[in-house]
């Protein structure tokens, strides 16, 4: 069998981070293909470039064994690629019909032929399996699952011959996921070859044929079995890592250390249940658990950027207002968030502007900034965390990750805060300078701050937190010294239905 | 604590200085900044003034018509600076035009002119600044605490505000007998008029506020990234409801100086002063999408559309030839601003 869809060695570089270096991936006709791996593994940049959302750098792909430009998501498209994303790209207020035809609508000297739509729409919808789908309802009153088939009819009106599905069960419920699989099994007894993404083992030991390995950017196995494979072989292979970072020691948290931060039964429906545990001076608290998990929103509700339902959270003994991010920060709490470009910086502003929003108090009399005393603070604190490049004037936009999420902790170090939440620390800085930041997070910590530190990256988690908190699904499914833990382990509790020993 | 940071030890893993700016001199940077663009419109506003001699230069040069232009510039120069905290902030304000007309109508009432003739004029400025900033207020709670989107909040206000002055006044236009405040704001002083004066002081309290206070830096703040500001700890919503105030307080300010300028209040005044302001602020250099925004910039532009209807009446030319003129200025500021921007982000 020829394969459908050959890519070789695929590389994409951004700006100080390597995210593929040299994948390879075949898919064939009529099967469906999961590709596996670690967040921030490339997953996601190697869709990007299979869609034509991205170019690549190096590398090429062959579709039916000819050489491919997939220079636009126009081009891709006409190539039969067509892909179902998390968050589905479609228009809620268009019907189902107008959204499946959304840029080829069925028309004659340009009035659109609703009618041939309406049938057409129609037809598809029955081949998927779901003609109870009405056409002419708008598809943001439609359920996320009908959404999904409505995104996977899109995809077959433009006589897709391989569609890339990422995470597509994330947003069912259990009896929609295996409607989903029905769906998929029409779709590859047509030819239609499938990509499918998936952090569920069970979901891939059930749909797939073959499975595909991504760690680090790269391809580390390809063409396994999805059935045969072993649990312990796929998650080695995801973990095993070709780049060490170095952790700094931990140090001995005394037990005489005060408790700082107080977590107690914190709630938010739908999102996150019974969330406790408490943080002493100077210990670093992770929060484990794939995207979805409710790690990011445990975060931020304990911030006060969202409000709990239930359940209580206390800096210093003191409970904390809930959904009130004023007091969060008046009682010495720090957020350096998860989307560090949308949520924390001021991209066109100088750097010493963004140390310094936060304590624009401490600079003013009487509303009146001093800008001299601003800029020194700002200045002495980049220079203890060796922001480069030297100097605050610049406009944070040009600094790399890691810089910037530098600027984001000085910021909170000129507030002298008490607890620092920090949300992906290392997202998207690069290898180099890892290490620098987690050198940083270690010293924080020294110091006395107390850290609750949230990361997809389980290794992360576990060199540089004393206490490991493991979410599923909005609980805590595991709380333990980070000693006692491995990354194995770890993964096994993450992914649900895989035990292993 | 930050005195015991210190920095990293293993100074072999820190390979990141990849991304070092490009060395910029001084002259280049201030170019790209706030300066540079300030510069452009200097020599526009320079460029017209030299048509301005040219074509008409034995009325355009003299010390009367310079100040005919700045008392024209003064009033919708006082909207125009509050127009640029709003803007900054990443609002807007469709509502000015409609708010001066209401509060110079609430400040020339029969009732509130007598009271005014028995106290003291203060009571007609207090009266047409407290419409203003309560109308800014209602403008900044529907937009903060509402969540309705500033263009439809403030379009709402606009459509209100100004059928309000007309039921106050029942569209007669209200002649102005308190001879104290004509006298006070139709006069000068060291022979400048006072209503420029007045546009000076605003600007420059404007100018501090924007560049020197928490205040103003909070508003690039909102303005830039309201996420930001919001988990940086900033009061997001209280600050869009001060800036409303703000912007409504100027209308107060301009409703006052319009009311002695033509000695009348009307529901008619400020027609199209929301129009006006924004283009004023916007080839001014701040920024539409908010985060960036310069006083000065506003000043000159204001000025610049000044002096261009001076020019073009004292060489008789037609109201609509001055509209053309006016959505090509625009045009050219506005397509030379994003190509500023532009090499500003990709260095």
């Amino acid at each position: 069998m020829t394969d459908l869809l050959t890519m070789t060695g695929i590389v994409k570089e951004f700006p100080g981070v390597r995210a593929l270096d040299g994948v390879d991936l075949d898919v064939r006709a009529g099967e469906v293909h999961c590709l596996l791996g670690q967040n921030g593994a490339g997953k996601s940049t190697l869709i990007r470039v299979l869609t034509g959302a991205h170019q690549p750098d190096a590398g090429t792909i062959r579709i039916n064994g000819d050489e491919v430009l997939l220079n636009s998501p126009t081009a891709a498209i006409q190539r039969g690629i067509a892909a179902i994303y998390q968050e589905l790209d479609l228009v809620p207020d268009l019907s189902v019909a107008e959204n499946i035809f959304l840029g080829h609508e069925p028309a004659r000297f340009g009035f659109s032929r609703r009618h041939e739509a309406t049938v057409r729409a129609r037809e598809i919808l029955q081949g998927l399996g779901h003609g109870e789908i009405p056409v002419h309802r708008s598809v943001g009153s439609l359920p996320s699952a009908g959404q999904q088939v409505v995104s996977m009819a899109r995809a077959l009106s433009r006589d897709a011959r391989l569609i890339v599905m990422d995470e597509p069960s994330a947003v069912l419920d259990p009896e929609e996921v295996a409607n989903l699989f029905r769906v998929i099994r029409g779709l590859t007894t047509r030819g239609v070859a499938v990509v499918y993404i998936s952090h569920r083992l069970e979901e891939i030991r059930e749909i797939g044929d073959r499975v595909t390995v991504l760690k680090d950017g790269a391809t580390v196995a390809t063409g396994l079995d999805a059935r045969e494979t072993p649990t312990k072989e796929l998650i080695r292979l995801m973990t095993g890592r070709s780049i060490e970072y170095i952790f700094p020691p931990r140090q001995e948290i005394l037990s005489t250390a005060p408790v700082v931060l107080e977590v107690d039964d914190l709630t938010r429906p739908g999102e996150f249940a019974g969330i406790g545990f408490t943080v002493r001076a100077g210990e670093i608290l992770g929060l484990a658990g794939l995207v979805g998990s409710g790690r990011s929103e445990v975060l931020e509700t304990m911030y006060g950027a969202r409000k709990a339902a239930a359940g209580s959270v206390k800096v210093n003994g003191v409970v904390l207002r809930p959904g009130r991010v004023q007091a969060a920060v008046k009682a010495g709490v720090g957020l350096a968030p998860e989307e560090r470009k949308s949520q924390a910086l001021l991209l066109d502003e100088a750097v010493f502007k963004n140390i310094t929003v936060s304590s624009l108090q401490r600079f003013a009399g009487g509303g009146f900034l001093n800008a001299r005393a601003e800029l020194e603070a700002a200045a002495e604190l980049a220079k203890a965390l060796d922001v480069r490049p030297a100097g605050v004037d610049y406009p944070v936009r040009n600094l790399s990750g890691g810089n910037q999420q530098k600027v984001v902790l000085a910021r909170w170090l000129l507030r002298d805060c008490r607890v620092l939440l920090l949300d992906e620390p290392t997202r998207g800085v690069d290898v180099g300078a890892r290490s620098e930041i987690y050198a940083l997070i270690r010293k924080l910590a020294a110091n006395g701050v107390a850290i609750v530190l949230v990361s997809s990256e389980v290794e992360e988690v576990l060199g540089l937190a004393d206490q490991v908190v493991v979410l599923r699904e909005g609980r805590a499914v595991h709380i333990g010294p980070a000693q006692d833990i491995d990354e194995h382990q770890v993964l096994d509790l993450v992914m649900e239905g895989s035990a292993v020993s | 604590m930050s005195e015991e940071l210190t920095q990293p030890q293993d100074q072999t893993t820190s390979t990141q200085a990849t991304v070092t700016p490009p060395a910029t001199t001084r002259s280049t940077r201030l170019l790209q900044g706030g300066f540079g663009r300030n510069v452009g419109l200097v020599v526009a506003l320079v460029l017209l003034c030299l048509v301005g001699i040219i074509t008409a230069g034995d009325t355009f040069a003299t010390g009367a018509n310079i100040l005919t232009i700045l008392r024209l510039a003064a009033v919708i120069g006082v909207v125009s600076i509050g127009m640029t905290f709003v803007i900054t902030g990443g609002g807007i304000d469709l509502s000015v035009g409609a708010m001066v007309a209401l509060a110079s109508v609430w400040a020339t009432t029969l009732a509130t002119q007598q009271l005014a003739a028995d106290y003291h004029w203060i009571l007609m400025v207090s009266t047409a600044l407290a419409v203003g900033a309560a109308c800014g207020l209602v403008n900044g709670l529907l937009i903060a605490y509402g969540k309705v989107v500033p263009f439809i909040a403030t379009l709402a206000m606009l459509a209100a505000a100004r059928g309000l002055a007309e039921i106050i006044s029942d569209r007669k236009t209200q002649i102005i007998t308190v001879n104290s405040f004509v006298d006070f704001f139709g006069g000068s002083l060291i022979g400048v008029p006072v209503l420029v004066w007045i546009f000076l002081l605003v600007a420059a309290a404007g100018w501090v506020l924007l560049n020197r206070t928490t205040f103003g830096r909070r508003t690039f703040a909102v303005g830039g990234n309201a996420e930001a500001a919001r988990l940086a700890g900033i009061r997001v919503q209280r600050h869009t409801v001060a800036l409303y105030v703000l912007g409504g307080l100027c209308c107060g300010i301009a409703a006052v100086m319009l009311m002695a300028r033509t000695t009348t209040g009307s529901s008619t005044h400020g027609g199209l002063y929301e129009l006006d302001a924004i283009a004023a602020v916007v080839i001014g250099g701040t920024l539409l999408s908010g985060g960036r925004g310069t006083i000065v910039g506003t000043v000159i532009g204001v000025l610049i559309f000044t002096t261009l209807n001076n020019v073009f009446t004292l060489n008789n030319l037609s109201i609509s030839a001055q509209s053309v003129a006016k959505g090509a200025i625009i045009v050219i500021a506005v397509l030379l601003q994003q190509r500023l921007a532009a090499r500003a982000t990709s260095q």
